[in-house]
């Protein structure tokens, strides 16, 4: 029961900090939009177009986002060094990680619901009909962006050029996640839609391998 | 250091070989003709790089377990012998796939997640050299090793599912694949040869890791005084 009521404390903490100030949540709302105009402007796509590559476009733009939002995850505790008060007060050291990629999901998932109506409205592309399956979609994926995002910027904090070396790290290894939410988005909101739950699956099965991962080796990310 | 120059003749030796039986032994191809003895090479070149990344696996999860300082020297060793035996399939690839294919490069799932895992290697050699302190470099580039390796089936299965149309291997790909006897003889034998000489690297790059370790102690002692 520690491990959920740590959890649920740490959670509060995240949240707070970050609601004290949104830095995080807007820059990297601004991030992503930009990204998107910019991806408007590189490719100039006609309507169809956009239904084909304007799902894949907002997937790759929320990686990019991701991977400089989950920047100041561990780096943040390095500047009072509170990490190793944290480590210290809680049983399982998994319960940090449990918070931080709680709250790394939540952020994430909050700057997408922010965009969808922009991304819906600069690509054309209708979301409401399969607004939920959408929204699951979105969910799974960003859940394991976050999984894996956060054990490897507890990585980088460790490491020197940390700002480069995230998403040197964390983009390859999201490959299966951009891969697979990308195809299943574009069959969500083709004109026929279809949901893929085999995809909706694989995402599950994703954020399941790398969430047990993080359980069994995530307190030696955190060792002094 | 009799034993590692012997593995290293053998090795050579066994190099040399099967480059012999791919040229002048094997067959030549109905369809593809002489390119297709590449294939010996290339296909011998991955097994090899793939059973490198292997091992680098286990010792990555030997580190954690352990922490003996052997482990992350196999870890480096291994990956970097296997990145370049990977690059070496990556470069013969589109050797063979241009007269064949009539394309440099295809995104098909063992390409792509081939590239994926060169990609992913490169960063955990990348991440090495970002962290000074010894322990701490092996210790975090070895949980980055185990989180990489388990990443490498789920990039191969979105890919093969979600991707592409994908033709189906030519050995153990089950009914209508196989090879001539002969070809099938000169190929295992590339790949025995492969992975004698990637043994016998991993072996040196081993020794030069360990020494640069003990250089590295000896240095701080010196500091110290």
């Amino acid at each position: 029961m520690s491990l959920l009521s740590n959890t649920a404390t740490l959670l509060g903490k995240e949240l707070r900090t970050e609601f004290r100030s949104r830095e995080l949540l807007t820059t990297t709302v601004v991030f992503i939009l930009v990204v998107l105009i910019l991806f408007s402007f590189a490719i100039n796509p006609t309507s169809e177009e956009s239904r084909e590559f304007g799902p894949g476009l907002l997937w790759l733009a929320i990686l990019f986002a991701a991977s400089l939002m989950l920047q100041p995850c561990f780096l943040r505790e390095q500047a009072n060094d509170t990490l190793s008060s944290l480590r210290l007060a809680v049983s399982d050291p998994f319960s940090i990680f449990l918070a931080k990629l709680i709250a790394n999901t939540l952020f994430l998932l909050l700057t997408e619901v922010l965009m969808l109506p922009l991304f819906a409205a600069f690509y054309n592309i209708p979301v409401l009909p399969q607004l939920h399956y959408l929204l699951l979609v979105l969910f799974l994926g960003s859940l394991g962006v976050s999984i894996a995002g956060t054990a490897l910027s507890a990585i980088s904090a460790q490491a020197r050029m940390r700002e480069l070396l995230l998403p040197l790290l964390l983009l390859p290894l999201l490959t299966p996640v951009l891969v697979v939410s990308a195809t299943v988005s574009v069959s969500l909101l083709d004109r026929e839609p279809v949901v893929q739950w085999k995809g909706i699956g694989f995402l599950a099965v994703f954020d399941l391998i790398f969430l047990t991962a993080l359980w069994l080796f995530g307190e030696y990310l955190l060792e002094e | 250091m009799a034993k590692r120059i012997v593995l290293g003749f053998v090795a050579i030796l066994l190099v040399i070989a099967a480059g012999y039986a791919s040229f002048f032994v094997a067959p030549t191809e109905r369809t593809m003709g002489d390119i297709q003895r590449i294939f010996y090479f290339h296909v011998g070149s991955a097994w090899a790089g793939m059973d490198a990344f292997f091992v680098c696996f286990l010792a990555n999860l030997l580190y954690v377990w352990k922490r003996k300082p052997t482990y992350d020297f196999l870890g480096v060793s291994c990956a970097e012998v296997g990145l370049v035996l990977t690059t070496v399939v990556l470069i013969t690839g589109p050797i063979w796939a241009h007269p064949v294919w009539g394309i440099w490069w295809t995104w098909d799932a063992r390409l792509t997640s081939t590239f994926v895992l060169w990609l992913l290697y490169v960063s955990y050699l990348l991440l090495r050299s970002l962290i000074e302190e010894p322990e701490r470099r092996a210790l975090l580039s070895a949980l980055f090793g185990i989180f990489a390796f388990i990443d490498v089936p789920l990039v191969f299965f979105s890919i093969r599912w979600w991707r592409t149309q994908h033709p189906s291997p030519v050995i153990m790909g089950g009914s209508g694949s196989g090879l001539d006897p002969t070809m099938s003889k000169v190929f295992f034998f590339n790949v025995l040869a492969m992975h004698v000489f990637a043994a016998f690297l991993i072996v040196e790059r081993y020794v030069v890791e360990k020494m640069k370790h003990e250089v590295d102690l000896l240095q701080r002692e010196a500091e110290a005084l």
